[in-house]
């Protein structure tokens, strides 16, 4: 007589393929595709996967938020630090509704995560079930690619798409959501990686004609000027980047999200691009004759208004993305390339140069930013502590090396601001959209991905209360993530905007705070307030060497304003340095 | 300046595919004039014919926020001179109505339109043509009592000569032409 389990062993092996269930096969491609680490939160629908995810406990380690909104941030941060896709379980309804703001997240800034949502089993569907959502046709416009999977044998293909959908091209996340009766349905079980889709070419043969005339205008270009984008970082063009712009001399600004992809000390680095960005590449946005746009996509953020935006630049644009090529702006020269690919094609092309009376006028710019703004936001010398100050202390303390992940608003652009990095893919942030309460679970992904690296989370004490409950997860796990609240009792940068443009009317932005020190420590997570500017430093120091999580909540002036800043409907150049 | 444009869409037969499409559309306000979708020559390709009025610059934006799309193959863009296209519309008229005279004869005549069947009660008519000429057939045959109209979208077929075969076969050179992953 054979055992239960020896029948099971028996069925299991036929013509080498594994005669397994949907939701085995599931774990199986992630196996396969290199995942080792998930973010998520079980439910009904889902169930025959979390079971089988007991038996895969040696292979991949499944990280359980509070909330499927955390899962879906933190899985983004992990693809940001780590180069591979994040991947992200929810379960079918209000599981896969609380994925929205995170899928929408990851695609507005083209980080590849792979949600896997479950569904109501396949009979169900259409009828209004016990949390059945359409989450196909609620996630069509926020993922690059999202697919049904109503049968046990279509899983292991669909996995395979998604993933090289997600990984190729212009990244971004893909949902598959897998009903409940392809969980438990058997398959044989044969997983082959996909490389090609026929509807699908993200390997765009190299444009050498246009690079070529980039290349002529380059070279006869009197005040170029380069804007480097997130797509540097996605493409590995760092060194290519570096090495383009220390040949031809020409000065480089980056977006926010194109952030250490060129290293902030760089002598041929000139600031960050945008409303807050610095004063320099903003005002001579304007004074350019030549723009090498490199994967970036002229966000209005970064523009400002468009019918004055950089109207004495021929503009070239080199964006992997044919969609965002004239989307904003008309530009002169279209390279519809990887950044990476292009780049090392044009060097070579390009002449060695220098435009130092070019660059002096950025010195110039930097000077008056320092005394107007830099200065007595990261050395004031009275007055209650500055967010400013904070971020300073910390890239001075960390010396660049650390990962920095933001919230949004004054936390965020004073934290990208005044950070210096040193190493690509060391701040994360949400960019596009700009999503409050993306921060505390962004650090805790991040820290994940990169256990190595120090991570510290700037949050405001608005944006931390979205997603507060992931203190949670982080106490579980034990993740060394360092939580800095920059706390002024306000949304400060709706309060910014309240005092600047709405008559100081500061309609629903004052929040009265819980006690954040007691929160962290009901989790066992250390923590410590600090109001005095002398308690500053050695708080700093004391929450970095510390071993574990560790928060501090800063009190912070209570109505700082960040500058610079073009306001919106404004020109890059009509950027105002005070209030 | 506002014209008229009809895209031509070949796209994998997949679920959802229109609904991705209409979406781009909709979020830059542009509304659906009409619309067919069919199997096209190639077996497993659909083609989706939409006619919509917007400005050149526009239409460029959609175009290739559409042949983005992971299940989008091809997306032609043309104005009305670079095609040659029709619509077909079936018209239920009374019989009473028209065969009052000999209208009926002319109607058919002078309009290039068919009679598909004749009963005691009802006659339909078939026309095909450009959306005018059908309007004003339906505007001729209104005084007659019109049971029932009903009218197709348009399908189209382009001027140019490069096939939508080439550039399959163009797509798949491109995909062998793989240099290197581009995530690391």
């Amino acid at each position: 007589m054979k055992t239960e389990q020896e029948k099971e062993q028996a069925t299991i092996e036929v013509n080498g393929q594994k005669h397994i269930t949907g939701a085995e096969a599931l774990l199986e491609c992630l196996i396969e595709e290199g995942v080792d680490t998930i973010f998520g939160y079980p439910g009904g629908a889902i169930m025959p996967v979390y079971d089988k995810l007991m038996d895969y406990e040696d292979r991949l380690n499944h990280i359980l938020t509070r909330h499927e909104q955390g899962a879906a941030h933190a899985a983004q941060a992990y693809a940001m630090v780590t180069g591979r896709p994040g991947i992200c379980f929810a379960t079918s309804g209000p599981g896969a509704t609380n994925l929205v703001t995170g899928i929408a997240n990851a695609f507005l800034d083209s980080v590849p995560v792979v949600f896997i949502t479950a569904q109501v089993a396949s009979s169900l569907i259409g009828t209004d079930a016990f949390q059945e959502t359409d989450i196909i046709g609620v996630s069509m416009p926020i993922t690059k690619w999202n697919c049904q999977v109503k049968k046990s044998h279509e899983i292991p293909d669909t996995i395979a798409k998604a993933f090289y959908i997600a990984k190729s091209g212009r990244p971004g996340p893909v949902l598959i959501d897998i009903t409940k009766d392809a969980q438990l349905e058997k398959l044989n079980f044969k997983y082959k990686k996909c490389d090609y889709i026929r509807s699908y070419n993200p390997h765009i043969p190299l444009h050498t004609k246009a690079i070529e005339s980039a290349a002529i205008m380059i070279n006869h270009a009197e005040r170029p000027l380069i804007l480097a984008g997130h797509g540097i970082l996605i493409s590995g063009a760092e060194d290519e980047l570096k090495a383009f712009a220390e040949k031809t001399g020409i000065p480089v600004a980056s977006t926010l999200l194109g952030l250490s992809g060129f290293p902030s000390s760089h002598r041929l680095f000139t600031g960050m691009l945008g409303m807050h960005g610095n004063y320099g590449p903003n005002l001579l946005t304007n004074e350019a004759d030549l723009i090498i746009a490199i994967g970036m996509r002229f966000d209005d953020r970064v523009t400002g208004n468009l019918k004055k935006y950089a109207k004495k630049a021929t503009i070239i644009h080199i964006e992997i993305d044919e969609a965002e090529i004239n989307k904003n702006v008309v530009v002169d020269v279209e390279i519809n390339n990887d950044a990476k690919e292009a780049l090392k094609y044009l060097i070579p092309l390009v002449k060695e140069n220098s435009f130092e009376k070019w660059i002096r006028e950025f010195r110039i710019c930097d000077k008056t930013e320092y005394e107007k703004v830099i200065k007595p936001e990261t050395i004031p010398e009275k007055g209650e502590i500055r967010m400013g100050e904070v971020v300073s202390r910390i890239s001075e303390m960390t010396k660049g090396e650390a990962i920095i992940i933001t919230d949004v608003g004054q936390n965020q652009m004073v934290a990208a601001r005044y950070y210096k990095f040193n190493h690509p893919n060391s701040l994360v942030t949400s960019g596009g959209m700009g999503t409050m309460g993306f921060g505390l679970p962004a650090g805790l992904g991040a820290k994940i991905g990169r256990p190595d690296k120090q991570v510290i989370t700037f949050v405001g004490d608005g944006g931390i209360q979205m997603t507060i409950q992931e203190l949670g997860t982080i106490f579980q796990y034990n993740v060394p993530v360092k939580i800095i609240i920059l706390n002024n009792n306000f949304l400060g940068m709706v309060r910014q905007w309240q005092d600047m443009f709405f008559d100081k009317r500061y309609a629903s932005t004052e929040l009265v705070n819980p006690d954040f020190v007691m929160i962290s420590k009901a989790y066992s997570i250390p923590a410590k307030k600090v109001s005095k500017r002398e308690d500053l430093n050695s708080s700093l120091q004391e929450m970095l060497a510390s071993e574990g999580p560790y928060l501090l909540d800063i009190a912070i002036e209570k109505e700082g304003n960040v500058f610079p800043m073009v306001e919106p409907g404004a020109s890059v150049s009509e950027i105002r340095l005070t209030y | 300046m506002k014209q008229e444009f009809t895209i031509s869409l070949f796209t994998e037969d997949h679920i959802g595919i229109l609904g991705q499409i209409t979406i781009i559309l909709t979020r830059r306000q542009i509304n659906i004039d009409s619309v067919t979708a069919s199997e096209s020559a190639v077996t497993g390709v659909q083609l989706l014919t939409i006619v919509v009025i917007t400005t050149d610059e526009m239409i460029q934006k959609v175009a290739r926020q559409m042949e983005k799309l992971v299940d989008v193959m091809k997306v032609f863009v043309h104005t009305s001179d670079q095609i040659i296209y029709q619509e077909i519309a079936l018209f239920k008229i009374s019989t009473k109505g028209l065969m009052s005279g000999n209208v009926i004869d002319h109607i058919v005549r002078d309009h290039h339109a068919r009679i598909l069947e004749v009963s005691p009660e009802y006659i339909v008519l078939e026309k095909t043509g450009h959306k005018t000429e059908i309007t004003e057939l339906l505007a001729q045959l209104e005084p007659y009592g019109i049971l029932q109209f009903a009218r197709s979208g348009r399908v189209a077929i382009t001027k140019q000569v490069k096939e939508l075969n080439s550039y399959l076969k163009e797509m798949d050179e491109a995909n062998r032409f793989k240099t290197e992953p581009t995530l690391n």
